[in-house]
């Protein structure tokens, strides 16, 4: 048990390239803790650097207080899980697991009786005398993670444990991972390129892009509050519907129509330095059936028509694709998540996705009556991503007084 | 299954290939001088006359130890520093690693006929003429590409993850290389060790030009020196029956290390 530091922890190669910039992070004792991002963000680098796997550059790593930096990773009492599993194949389950403990010289008895408990944990009891080639998938997960506990490290460190497993077993094993951490309240980091594993499984996230952290926070205050258009596209699934934006007076000028905004928002836009140019972003389910709104809530929002592109019906709600004219928003931060996603995950440009009440009425080809909640969307300034509408850390939308 | 059948001709026509020859080897070495030339397969009458012939005289019983004694050694230096040096170019970045690549590479293109001469008068003027140390070194010599390009292919499918693993278990690097690495590379090693053996083994070139008498002849040259009971003898069969003794060591060799050499025993380490 122990907390850990990262105290501007930078890695840089001798070729000049450099992994990780300075990250501060303070990782509280028996916390489990998500690193997120795209590939090459340096999340997995930051990892091998907690574990003693790769040379800290300059910086300081404490854990439980000590200074590790230069300490073998045989000295710092961490376990981890890779996410090749990297079990021993020319030996069975009980000796892949029993390994850290022979080499720590404990007594036989002991061994046994560690090995014994963690397999009954993880469900590995029959299989004890197997070699890794003869299990599943998800098994060899298991073994992976029982080699990790019976030690009862310090800390363990987790890389992407689950993305070599197939969908619907990577959700068993995300609520099995979740179980077990809290049940041996360990402090845990855990890589990640999964935001839903990400959302699911953290007590805090921490999101990073490029070697930098760009926000840590639980996962409600991430998906509500995200302070840049990157985490903002980054979190959530489906993601943010990103579209152009231009401040005119009293109104914000976007391809949905002209929106209202609210006196605060007035005031800060009309500071001298304020961007006129602007990237809103709206949640799939902050748009509803106009015609499925309470008289009540109707006016802290925005109606508008759109033809209907694609409906799909998930049963508990529907997914509504629209076509939106004119070009897509600009900005860097956007081609990133695009890059990453492959393009795949984000709206087409000029698409908008929504997420509807299963009673909606709307159907492909026809136009809908859409209703969106004005206290839901963020704006972006595009040259640096900032969300602008964080009020003290909260997002406020743009029609609050 | 006229599939089946095709691939059954095919493989049959390459057995018959390959097996032919040896097996006249075998034949001529149990028939009697006189039934040398008749044109049958399968002998008249067979005879261990020519085994005995061999074994009574010093020069193959001497060749035979000096081969062995040889061959043994050269494996054992050139597997050693092969897995050494394969390890690290499998998983070190360090300055000058493409230039070992390279040289170990230019050696093992170099034709060695060239190298016999100079190898003659070096060996000569520093003693090694002669001697099991001036067959071993330039056996060694040759070997080492050959060790180092097998093994380090074998050290290369060894997930580096495991290394990782292992260390993060709390293994020292030696640890983790002795119980971890290499039980994995083990199947490498041998296959690399019956490699280099058969090449130091069957090598005829150096063994003859480095060498001029029994104290360090090997086999292949001990045959090409036999000869009959007079000028006039034809020694065949005795050469035959030489051929079949020093390709049982290799037999034996190749057997004792198949059990060893488990095809695919690195999976399930990782991800299938």
């Amino acid at each position: 048990m122990a907390d850990i530091v990262l105290d501007k922890v930078t890695k840089a190669y001798p070729d000049g390239t450099t992994a990780v910039h300075g990250i501060d992070l303070e990782i509280a004792d028996g916390e489990f803790i998500i690193l997120v991002g795209p590939s090459g963000c340096g999340k997995s680098t930051t990892l091998n650097m907690i574990a003693g796997l790769e040379d800290i550059t300059s910086g300081e790593l404490r854990i439980a207080g000590e200074r590790v930096n230069d300490k073998a990773p045989k000295d710092r009492d961490i376990a981890m899980v890779f996410q090749s599993y990297a079990l021993y194949p020319n030996m069975t389950v009980r000796e892949n697991m029993a390994f850290p403990l022979k080499l720590a010289k404990l007594p036989k008895a002991d061994i046994d009786k560690k090995v014994n408990d963690a397999a009954k944990v993880l469900e590995l009891t029959d299989y004890l005398d197997r070699k890794p080639a003869n299990l599943s998938g998800g098994q060899r997960q298991r073994v992976a993670m029982g080699r990790a506990i019976v030690r009862n490290p310090k800390a363990f460190l987790m890389d992407e444990p689950l993305s070599n497993l197939d969908a619907k077993l990577r959700v068993q094993m995300r609520t099995q991972v979740s179980r077990l951490q809290k049940q041996l309240a360990t402090t845990t980091v855990y890589v990640t390129h999964d935001q839903t594993e990400a959302m699911t499984l953290g007590d805090r996230v921490v999101v990073m892009r490029a070697g930098r952290i760009q926000q840590v926070g639980d996962p409600q205050t991430l998906y509500d509050n995200p302070v840049n258009l990157f985490v903002a596209g980054f979190i959530g699934s489906p993601s943010m519907n990103f579209l152009p934006a231009a401040v005119e007076e009293n109104t914000l000028r976007t391809p949905l129509g002209d929106l209202p905004l609210g006196d605060r928002m007035q005031r800060m836009l009309a500071a001298g330095d304020a961007p006129r140019e602007l990237v809103l972003g709206i949640r799939p389910e902050h748009f509803e059936d106009a015609g499925l709104i309470e008289e009540a809530q109707r006016p802290r929002g925005f109606e508008f028509t759109a033809p209907v592109d694609l409906v799909e019906s998930m049963g508990s709600d529907k997914y509504v694709y629209f076509t939106v004219e004119g070009e897509g928003p600009a900005a860097a931060d956007l081609e990133d998540l695009a890059a990453d996603a492959g393009g795949a995950d984000l709206p087409e440009q000029g698409g908008l996705v929504t997420r509807l009440s299963a009673e909606s009425r709307v159907r492909e080809g026809a136009d809908a009556r859409v209703w969106l909640n004005l206290d839901k969307i963020h704006l972006f300034d595009p040259s640096d991503g900032r969300n602008i509408t964080l009020h003290e850390g909260r997002a406020a939308g743009v029609s609050a007084s | 299954m006229p599939a089946k059948l095709k691939w059954g001709v095919l493989d049959a026509i390459v057995v018959v290939f390959a097996l032919v020859p040896v097996l006249w080897i075998v034949s001529l070495s149990f028939k009697t001088t006189a039934t040398l030339t008749d044109g049958n397969f399968i002998p008249r009458e067979w005879t261990l006359d020519n085994y005995r012939t061999i074994f009574q005289t010093d020069q193959f019983v001497r060749a035979l130890i000096n081969s062995i004694g040889i061959a043994l050694i050269s494996t054992f230096i050139a597997v050693v520093l092969g897995t050494m040096a394969a390890y690290a170019i499998s998983r070190l970045d360090f300055p000058g690693k493409g230039l070992l690549v390279g040289v170990s590479l230019l050696i093992a293109m170099f034709p060695q006929v060239s190298l016999v001469s100079p190898l003659f008068d070096i060996e000569r003027r520093t003693g090694l003429f002669d001697t099991w140390p001036g067959l071993i070194l330039p056996y060694i010599t040759f070997a080492l590409p050959l060790a180092i390009y097998t093994l380090s292919a074998f050290f290369k499918q060894i997930p580096w993850d495991l290394e990782k693993a292992a260390k993060m278990d709390g293994a020292t690097q030696g640890e983790a290389f002795r119980k971890v690495i290499a039980p994995l590379a083990a199947p490498g090693v041998f296959t690399t060790a019956i490699l280099v053996f058969i090449f130091c083994w069957n090598d005829f070139l150096f063994a003859i030009s480095l060498t001029s008498t029994e104290q360090s002849r090997t086999v292949p040259v001990a045959l090409s020196f036999f000869t009959g009971a007079s000028q006039f003898e034809d020694p065949t069969g005795a050469i035959s029956a030489a051929a079949v003794v020093i390709t049982i060591p290799i037999i034996i060799f190749v057997l004792f290390f198949q059990k060893r050499i488990v095809a695919g025993l690195t999976s399930g380490a990782v991800k299938g």
